[in-house]
This record gives structure tokens, sequence and C-alpha cells, in this order.
């Protein structure tokens, strides 16, 4: 039906090499082709932050990105992060601050803030609410996943 | 290993009550390893989807799916001339799940298809021609009660007259109905002439209330399949697994004992899966003319489209006090926009009325509700289940009567606030109330009376921002709520011979912690870490009944269901030991991990001892206890009078606002919350609840409206509909009453629902205080706070439907 292509990039750590159909969004090629289901489809047009990823430093949308367009990147995954134990004061925090409550946008709202802690060393909360602005929560009103991440960077 | 009874060692009393306990699916969450309905795969699998009509209301006059059966890798198609034996599904059985002859409403399903990818699947559904006949549109409820209306339901067959095949029934789907009126409720307690007559002061207002919807993070999804055998095997994200495991055998014509549903972890629930919905039925349906497994799942505009709203309401109150500032009656006609079919937001009125009648004291009420058939999205169940349509009315009133009468609305209020050993004119007896000790906390904390007289004396100030502050108070069912004949749960409870127990029970998890409560309250009885407890909780086929996670029900009745199992067990341990080592059962008690002496807290044995020898020996027995749980509330009769729930949960906001008077832009500063809870189980999961429903009511308040124009919704996505973001949310700080109730888990009572219902409401009030000026309608975005402060908002004003 449709053209493949093969790309070869880093995932997690891993060099990966994958065929995608060209149309294929790179959520779609973790979610199916490659199986990695941490990352969240919650609308599928860059409007929600369930499936954030970061590629080569950046955070964004995997929904977003053509999964063509990971050939020669770095991608993290939340499975990248959960594995390597850089983000273990991270993941702690959201645990034992009460961020999670059914845990859908937990993923996606971990990998921004793990970027968010990158780009701004002991951020105070009015730069963590910013920062994960574009991610959505409906069950805790956000507060103690605020509280989270604003104390993952003092552990 | 096992010494300490050799060594006299003292075991410190501790409990698990009250703390801030880890929630314990949270690691896992977190960690992107739980495996939601999204995640899950069998092999086989197709993947199902939905033709919707995208007409609003129109006859269908044909459907042609050669075209799409024959696309490679598309395996069943089916529309309803497939299913000849259909059968209605909802409340009011009034809605085929493949439409017959008719389309209602822009998202009715005509056609589905189970395919080998979800592409095919689409590029299938495009292939299917249908051919409509328009008919006109009823987009609001007004017109729909208007002499001549068109019917939605019309006579015979719901109008599907070219389909007479259809077995003939007494539900609305088969025989239709002649009027556009879905359903009606009728409340009265006193005289509410009567009332009037001694009323010093009246006020009546109509209010309006818009369409929001649940917006759960992760779509509508289910997985069906069919074994060799015919039985079923449903992944579902149902909150009512045993009730729906009845129903959707009846949709199959199947023994429900051949139904099997398991419920993966949820992504947001808030009442949206209190239903049966035609995608739940369609699956079951392809998944049976496939013979594979077929997984469904919305993409986010479906959701948007197909998934349940909370009820939008226009309600006209008439209330009344004395000048001493006596409330003395309350009339109510609410007219219900219950879309094209009858789910169960047609039935807010149940707590609605009770709001009504029972919040304040009222000696005579009169409440009358009609929902009526529109062709717009029908309306389900929503955390809060009506109560914040009805609070946003009364809360605003009470501050109008106090005005009016020229008393503090905080003591106006306090002087009507209901008191504990009430019993309401609806027959709700309040067993705990910390109703007052709300009212109270959370005006003190906020400093409420100062800033209200303050903010007021600087309306006329120069400058465009103006400080408001407001508060609201709800009542909601705290203990259940007997809305069916039972309101029971069953709880399994067994241990290992390593002291671990594992906790079966038929509450749902739905993200709002219930594993985490249930496991410490059992852990409290067995004097056992939380880390000794695995929740099974997920598969009707081992856990035991339950009738669904709704009413905030879970903590409370789950609660005392697995005391009841845990109570249970520690009698048959306390009775082992007492024979082994020779004491007295009332001596002992477990704690630690250990049996200990009650008195002094000395060790015994170990427990998980105790257990290995109790399974190795000759008479070898098992610590395996059941309970049931149902809790001592009453079925409502006819009047809708009754004590319907165990327990009342109570609660005070205080919202505090600034307004620009320039943009009409209303920023939520601070929500000061003081809420009766019975006790405080888990801090960490209480404060979650709270702060989320704060947050929830907040986008109920300001930011969130589903557009619905004539039928069409005008912004299924999260662009154009606001869900509110971090940066917005206000301080918050919220208190905790213990009242302690006596039926209560250790005391607790439910409040899932609570802390969304008053926000609306206090915003308004907030919003007045600082302007001057009332909102009668929602959501208070800029354009409408402008409108409304520049005198561009005509009254709203809606003459009551009257009783025939």
């Amino acid at each position: 039906m449709s053209l493949k292509h093969d790309i070869e990039f880093t995932l997690n750590g891993v060099k990966r090499r994958v065929a995608v159909d060209v149309t294929m969004n790179t959520l779609a090629m973790l979610r199916d082709v490659i199986g990695l289901t941490g990352t969240k489809y919650g609308c599928g047009e860059g409007e929600c932050g369930a499936c954030t990823i970061q590629v080569d430093g950046a955070s964004l949308n995997s929904c977003l990105m053509f999964a063509v367009d990971c050939d020669g990147r770095n991608v993290t995954t939340i499975e990248g992060l959960a594995n390597d134990g850089r983000a273990d004061a991270l993941l702690d925090a959201f645990v034992e601050h009460g961020a999670v409550q059914c845990g859908f946008c937990t993923p996606g709202m971990v990998m921004q803030a793990d970027h968010v802690l990158h780009k701004h060393p002991r951020p105070d909360e009015a730069c963590v609410k910013r920062g994960i602005e574009g991610n959505l929560c409906r069950c805790t009103g956000y507060k103690k996943i605020v509280d989270a991440i604003v104390a993952a960077d003092g552990a | 290993m096992n010494v300490a009874e050799k060594k006299p060692r003292i075991i410190q009393p501790d409990s698990l009550i009250g703390k801030r306990i880890q929630k314990m699916d949270a690691p896992e969450k977190a960690s992107g390893r739980t495996r939601y309905i999204h995640d899950i795969n069998l092999s086989g699998q197709l993947h199902g989807k939905i033709l919707r009509s995208g007409r609003i209301h129109a006859l269908i006059k044909s459907i042609d799916t050669s075209a799409a059966k024959a696309l490679p890798g598309v395996h069943v198609v089916i529309t309803a001339a497939d299913i000849p034996d259909q059968r209605p599904i909802g409340v009011a059985k009034d809605h085929f799940p493949l439409k017959v002859g008719r389309v209602r409403s822009e998202r009715d399903e005509i056609a589905a298809v189970a395919a080998e990818s979800e592409e095919i699947a689409e590029a299938a559904l495009k292939l299917i021609k249908v051919e409509y006949e328009d008919l006109p549109v009823i987009g609001n409820p007004e017109d729909a009660i208007k002499p001549g209306a068109p019917l939605i339901h019309p006579e015979p067959h719901g109008a599907d007259g070219t389909h007479l095949h259809l077995k003939q029934g007494t539900s609305i789907a088969h025989k239709g109905k002649p009027d556009n009126i879905a359903m009606r409720f009728d409340y009265a307690h006193g005289d509410v002439v009567q009332g009037e007559a001694a009323s010093d002061v009246v006020v009546e207002d109509t209010f309006k209330l818009h369409y929001v919807t649940h917006c759960c993070m992760g779509v509508s999804g289910m997985i069906a399949e069919f074994d060799a055998s015919g039985n079923v095997l449903m992944y579902s994200n149902t909150q009512v697994p045993f009730l729906h495991k009845r129903e959707f055998a009846e949709y199959l014509n199947i023994d429900p004992a051949r139904i099997r549903i398991i419920q993966p972890p949820i992504g947001g629930g808030f009442g949206s899966k209190l239903d049966i919905y035609p995608f739940e039925v369609i699956c079951l349906y392809l998944a049976r003319a496939a013979r594979r497994p077929v997984k469904m799942l919305f993409t986010r505009e479906e959701e948007f489209l197909a998934s349940p709203t909370r009820q939008p309401v226009l309600l006209t109150l008439r209330s009344g006090c004395k000048k001493d500032g006596t409330l003395t009656f309350r009339q109510v006609h609410t007219l219900h926009d219950n879309g094209a079919y009858t789910s169960w937001g047609a039935t807010t009125p149940f707590v609605m009325m009770q709001t009504f009648s029972s919040l304040y004291r009222v000696p005579h009420c009169d409440y009358h509700t009609a929902a009526v058939y529109t062709n717009n999205p029908y309306a389900g169940s929503f955390r809060g289940y009506g109560n914040l349509q009805a609070t946003f009315a009364i809360e605003q009133h009470m501050d109008m009567l106090a005005e009016k009468i020229g008393m503090d609305p905080l003591e106006f209020r306090i002087k009507n606030a209901q008191d504990a050993g009430e019993v309401t004119g609806q027959g709700m007896s309040f067993k705990s109330c910390g109703f007052k000790d709300c009212i109270t906390t959370a005006a003190t904390r906020s400093d409420f009376s100062r800033k209200f007289k303050e903010n007021a004396a600087n309306r006329n100030k120069p400058g465009n921002i103006r400080r408001g502050i407001g508060m609201a108070s709800m009542l909601h069912v705290g203990g259940g709520a007997k809305i069916y004949p039972s309101d029971g749960c069953g709880t399994i409870l067994k241990m290992d011979d390593f002291a671990n127990v594992t906790l079966i029970t038929g509450a749902s998890e739905i993200g709002q912690g219930s594993e985490t409560v249930l496991s410490q309250l059992v852990c409290e009885e067995l004097g056992l870490p939380i880390s000794a407890v695995t929740v099974v909780n997920n598969d009707t086929a081992i856990t035991p009944w339950d009738v669904g996670v709704h009413a905030s029900r879970t903590t409370f009745i789950a609660g005392n269901s697995a005391i009841g199992a845990a109570k249970k067990a520690k009698a048959k341990i306390l009775a082992v030991a007492a024979k082994k080592y020779e004491a007295a059962e009332s001596d002992l008690d477990l704690r630690g991990g250990f049996v200990i002496q009650a008195a002094t807290g000395e060790a015994i044995v170990e427990l998980s001892k105790l257990l290995r020898n109790l399974h190795f020996q000759d008479k070898a027995e098992l610590v395996m206890t059941t309970f049931y749980y149902e809790p001592p509330s009453v079925h409502q009769d006819k009047g809708f009078k009754g004590d319907v729930s165990a327990a009342y949960a109570w609660g005070t906001q205080v919202v505090e606002v600034e307004v620009d008077t320039d943009t009409g832009f209303v920023k939520l500063v601070k929500v000061t919350g003081a809420h009766d809870v019975g006790r405080v189980l888990n801090r960490l999961g209480i404060e979650g609840q709270i702060e989320g429903g704060v947050v929830m009511g907040q986008g109920y308040a300001f930011t969130e409206d589903l557009m619905i124009e004539n039928g069409v919704m005008k912004n299924p996505n999260f662009r154009d509909y606001k869900l509110v973001t971090a940066p917005e949310i206000p301080e918050m700080d919220i208190a905790f009453i213990e009242s302690m109730d006596g039926e209560g888990p250790q005391g607790a009572k439910g409040v899932g629902e609570a802390p969304a219902i008053c926000m609306a409401a206090a915003a308004a009030n907030a919003i007045a205080n600082a302007t001057g000026t009332r909102m009668f309608e929602l959501p208070f975005t800029p354009e409408k706070v402008y409108r409304a402060l520049h005198g561009q908002t005509p009254k709203l004003y809606w003459k009551p439907w009257k009783a025939e």
C-alpha cells in the first residue's frame, strides 16, 4: 500500500535498524513496530504530551515526528530513562509525591520533566509549570506533579 | 531465623491510617511499564473501526458495503441488517448499537469493519456508501418540547418502520416515543406555597449549564474474543464489570456465565465507563462474526464525538427566606438536554434533588426535571453527577438571599446548615456531619469575612483589576448509594505461609488509589506492612461481586468489605495462636508481623511462622476468608425518599479571583477547601483526589466548553477544547474535617466526586464579590465575563416546563 524506508538510529542507547512506512509517525513506530508501549497515544496531534520522547536532547511529541526522521538520531523513550538509572530520583519523586493517579499521562510527563530539569537545573515552581504546560493531566490537578519535579532536582 | 519468640521483644503500636502512603501501582505507571488496554495485543487479533453518520438527523435510505467487503485484509463488515437480533442498550433501552433506519446524532454508528490493520479498516470505512434523507434537527431542548416539534424516537419502531423484521418489544427503541421527553423526575416535601407565603424575601433566576466531557487521557477501547466453545473474553475499561457482564450476555443472547471481563489499568474514568456504549457491543459483534479477537480503540476525535458528556441543564430556581435568615422554600424546574439517547445523565436529578432538598435545612421543596431528546450528544455520568449544576444555582442564591436581607453570607449559611442527627425532608439521615466545621474552617483559613467586605468596598476604586472571594458548599453521598436493591461488595482474602495477603476484591481500580487504601485497611487489622498485600481486582472469573465504581463508594463499601474479611482472618489466626500458646484470644493481637500480647506488645510468634505451622501439619488449615458488605442504606421509594447512603460527605470551598474588567479575564488565584471526609486514610491519595477535583471544577467553571451547534460538535480536539494546564492552577489550601463516621471504614467517608462540585458556584460568587455582576451561565470565559460586566448579557429567562 505504501512505501517503506530503512532507517538506523540509536534507541535508548542501542543501535536499531527498522523498516518503516514513510507516512508513519514515530509514536506508531515505537508502539507498533518496535513494541515499546510506554510512550502513549493521547491525541495524535501534539496537544496532550502523552507521547513525549527525547530526540538528540530535545523533547518532542512523537506523534508529530515522522518515523523516517529518526534516521541517524539519538532517541530516548520512557523505557530508556527508566532503565539506565539516570532518572531514578525523578521517578522516585513522582511516586513519593503522589504525582501518579491513572498514570496514563505520566510517562510523557516524566520525559518532559527530565528535559526541563536538564535545561533548567534547580527550577522553581513557575519554571516547572511553564515547562510542563504542553502535557495534559486529567487526574491530579498538576500540583503533585510540580512538587515532584521541584523536589527531584533538590534530591 | 525465627528466634523472635525466644527473646522478649516489644512491638510498638503503629498505624498506616492517615499516613502518606505511596500508591502501589505508581512505580509501574511512572516508568511506562503498566499495560493499559491500548498496550495489549492478542495473537490473531483484528482491528475494528466504526463508520459514524456525520448526519445529525436523517433516515438511512440504503447502505452498500460491497466495496468495503472486497478490500484485501477486510474480514468482516457489519450493519444493523447483519444483526437481526440486536437488542437496545442504555438506561432507557432506546438505543441500538448499530442504527436501524434512522440516525439521530452526528456520532451514530452505521457500520463497522474488522480488518488486518487499523489502516485497512479505515480505508474500508471510506468505501461504504450510505444514502440518507435529512430530517429537521432539534438543536436545543427548548425546541424539543414545543408543540409540533419533530420526534426523535417516533412511533412505531422509533420510526424505523422499514425494518419490520425487528421483534416487537416494550423498549423505546422498538415501539418509539410519542413525545421527546426521555425522563421526568418530580420530588416534593412540605408545601412551597406555604413556604413562599412565610417568606420575607424571594429570588428567582435561570441558570444555564453547558456541555463538558471527561477527557480521559487514555481513549476508550476494548478487545473481544470468542473461544472455540463460544465463551467470551473481554478486555474492557468498564467501571461496572459484574452488572455489565449480565447485560453483554443479553446483547449476545448467551448465558452470562460465558462472559469473562478482564479490566486492564484504566487511563481515567470519572464516570465515563458507567454505561455500556455502542462500540463495546459492536466490538463483540465483530469478534463473533470474524471468529478472531477484535481490538477497537478510539481516536481522540472519536473520543470527543462518541463519549458521554456532563448533562447540560437549564435550571430555574425560586428561593425564599425570612428576615432573620431562615430559609423558607425552594422551587426548582430543570430542563436536561438528554441528547439523542438515554444514558445515566438523564438520572442526575437523583443527586440534584438531594442538594436542593437537604444541603441546607429547607422546610418546603419542590423539584421537577424533564430530560428531553434532541439531536445533540447524549449525556452520561460524570464525577459529581448533577451536583455541580445544582450547587451552581443554590450557592449563588445563598449569597443573593443573604445580600437581600443584609446578612453576612457566612452567618446565613451557618444558620441554615445541617447538623449531625438531622433527618431531612427527603429522608436522608446525617449520622456524621462536619458541615459547619467545613464552612468555618474554610472561611477562617481564607480570611473570608474580611476579604469579602474589603473587596465589595473596593469595587468602584480606579484600576481594572478587581479582587473577589466567594464560597460554596456541597453535600454528596459518602457511603455508597443504593441505586440498585443492593449496594454491596465482596472480598476474598487469603494468606500464604510468609504472612503475605492476597486481597481479592470486587472493587475496580480506576486510578483513584483504591488498591492502596484497601491494602491499608487490611494491614491495619492484621498488623502487616503494606508490602505484604497483593490486590487482585480486575477479573470477573476471580473477583467477587460488586456493583461497580460510582457514587464515591469504593473506599466506604469495598473498604468495609475488606475489613470484614481481614477481621475474620484475624479471628482465625488468634484462635490458632491462643490454642498453641495457651492464652486467651482476647489477650492476643497482631502487630508488626507478629502475634503479640495485647497488653504489653510482647512478641509471641512471628505470624509467618505460625501460618507455616498451620499449613505443615496433619490437620492443615488455610487462612482464607470471605466477606460481603451491604451498607445499611435504603433503596429510595417512588417519591425519591429514603436514606440512600450509609454516610454523607460535606465540603466547603472558598475561591479567590482577580477579574480584569478591561478584558473579562478571570484569574483563579486561590482555593481554600475544607472537606468532611470522615477520616483521612491515605493523606497522599486524598490530597491528590481533592487537588484533581478542584482543577476539574476549575475547567468546568472557566475553560472547558464542548461547543455543539445544531447537533454539530465544533471542537472535538484538545486545541479547541481547553483543559486546564499546569501554569493555570490556583494555589490550593486543603483542610480535612474528620467527623469519624460510625459506619465508615476506620471512620472514613467517600470523597471521589466531592472536590469538583463547589468550584463553579464559588467562582461565580467570587466574581460577584469582585464586580457586583452575577454570572448565570458557564463557563466564565473572558468574552462571557466581559459582556456581563458591560451589561451586554440579556437576563436568562426560562419559563419552567409544567408537569402535565
